[in-house]
This record gives structure tokens, sequence and C-alpha cells, in this order.
């Protein structure tokens, strides 16, 4: 059973409390601080992607261990219009809301490991992984 | 909730210093603070200082480009100094370039810098 917190996003401060305990997570794990900066920065970036598309959602934190390595997982969930174009939303510098939010392929590079999983009509969920290197 | 990022005036130049994390709300008052600030004291330069900010997102990155343009309109120049190392990698892995932004490595540096360029 792994550990996991989560954060539901309704207002713009959810974005900041939402980042802050991704921040306190990364930084218990043992994380180093460009590590930490990374995933605060990817969760904020998820974050506001829920708020600005989705209205609300939900941005959970799961502590990860595999063969003796230790990381964190960014789950980000909504159940907004979902993404018609995935391939087209990877594409570096694609937005939709007026050049706010550097978009996924900002977040992909963030982390190590980046998946979507999107039904239009239904709703979004981003998993990101980052391990202690 | 809505603390005010203070902006002191030192003879033709503004300083500001960043000291905590910005949320949204923030971080657009100061954008209005700072060219209503202008304004008032016809300031020709700004010092941005960010040393104690250990992360920017794609959110405050457009917010701060944005004043620096608007302060560029109102004939100032901007300098932003202190971004710490894990600051920078993000910014450019995230894939956000703050082109044509004068900084320097701390507030010292960006006044000289500010100084200069204000001369020039």
């Amino acid at each position: 059973m792994s550990y996991r917190s989560s954060v539901e996003i309704l207002t713009e401060w959810d974005i900041v409390a939402a980042r802050q305990l991704g921040r306190n997570e990364a930084k218990e794990v043992g994380f180093g601080t460009v590590d930490q900066a990374r995933i605060t920065t990817a969760i904020s970036e998820l974050a506001r992607n829920i708020y600005l598309y989705a209205g609300k959602g939900k941005i959970e934190i799961e502590r990860i261990s595999e063969g003796g390595k230790y990381g964190i997982t960014i789950i980000a969930s909504d159940e907004g219009p979902g993404i018609p174009d995935v391939r087209k939303v990877m594409e570096d510098g694609f937005s939709t809301s007026g050049g706010l939010g550097a978009g996924m392929p900002g977040v992909k590079r963030l982390m190590d490991t980046f998946k979507i999983d999107t039904v239009v009509g239904e709703g979004t969920v981003i998993k990101a992984t980052k391990w202690i290197r | 909730m809505n603390l005010r990022i203070p902006i002191l005036k030192l003879n033709d130049c503004l300083i500001v210093s960043i000291q905590w994390e910005l949320d949204d709300q923030t971080a657009l008052q100061f954008q209005e603070d700072l060219l209503t600030k202008l304004h008032e004291t016809s300031a020709r330069g700004v010092v941005i200082d960010l040393t104690p900010i250990d992360f920017i997102d794609s959110f405050i990155a457009k917010v701060l480009g944005d004043v620096i343009s608007m302060s560029g309109l109102m004939g100032a120049k901007v300098v932003i100094t202190g971004i710490q190392p894990a600051v920078a990698i993000t910014l450019i892995e995230l894939g956000i370039r703050l082109e044509d932004v004068m900084t320097a490595l701390d507030l010292e540096n960006g006044l000289e810098k500010l100084q200069r360029e204000l001369e020039a």
C-alpha cells in the first residue's frame, strides 16, 4: 500500500495548496532542491490546467518505491471536457488559453514518465512520475 | 490573504524584493502596483529580486514577462536578479525563455547594471 495525499482543485488558491503539498512530499521523500522545484512546477501547471479547462478536479501525490528506488507520482484527474487531440497538446507552443501555461510538453520534460488518459466528454487523468536519482 | 509586495524607491529606481511564493492574485496586483508606482514616481529603472523564490511556474513567468514589457512601454528598464539554479533549470525545461530580459546575479550587480543602462 503506497502513501497518497490529495488536494481538490476548485479555486486558484487550491493551486497554491497543491504545489505546497507537492513540495513538502518531495522534500520528505528525499528529493534535492532542483527536483523539488521540478515537481512543484509540474504540479502547478497540472493544477492550473484543471482549474482553467475542467473547472474542478483533483491532484493526488503518491509516494512510490520499486526495487530500492523511491519516487513520487502526481495524478491529476478531472471530469472536464477531455482532450480531443492529445498529439496536438503535446506539441510545444500549443495552447488554447491564449498563451497561458507552458503546456504538457513542459511538464513531460520536468518529470521522468508522463501518461495522459483522456476521453472526450468524460475527463482526463494525467500521471507523471519522478524518481530519485 | 491579499498581501501586497512592497515597492521601494531609491533615487530614480524602484526596488522590489519578492519574499514569498506568489499566488495568482498577488502576482496580478503586483503588476498593477508597479506600473502605478512608476507613473507616480517617474522612476526610470526597476530591479526585481527573486532570491527567496524556489520555483516559478508558467503563470508567474508570464506575469513577470508582461510587467517587464509594460514597464518598457512606460519608458522604464527592468532587471531581474537572484534567480536560483533550480528556478533557472525548471524554467528552461518547462520551455519558458525570458528573452531580452536583463538579469543579474544579485541585487548589487542588478543595480549597477541598471545604472549603466540608464546612463548609456
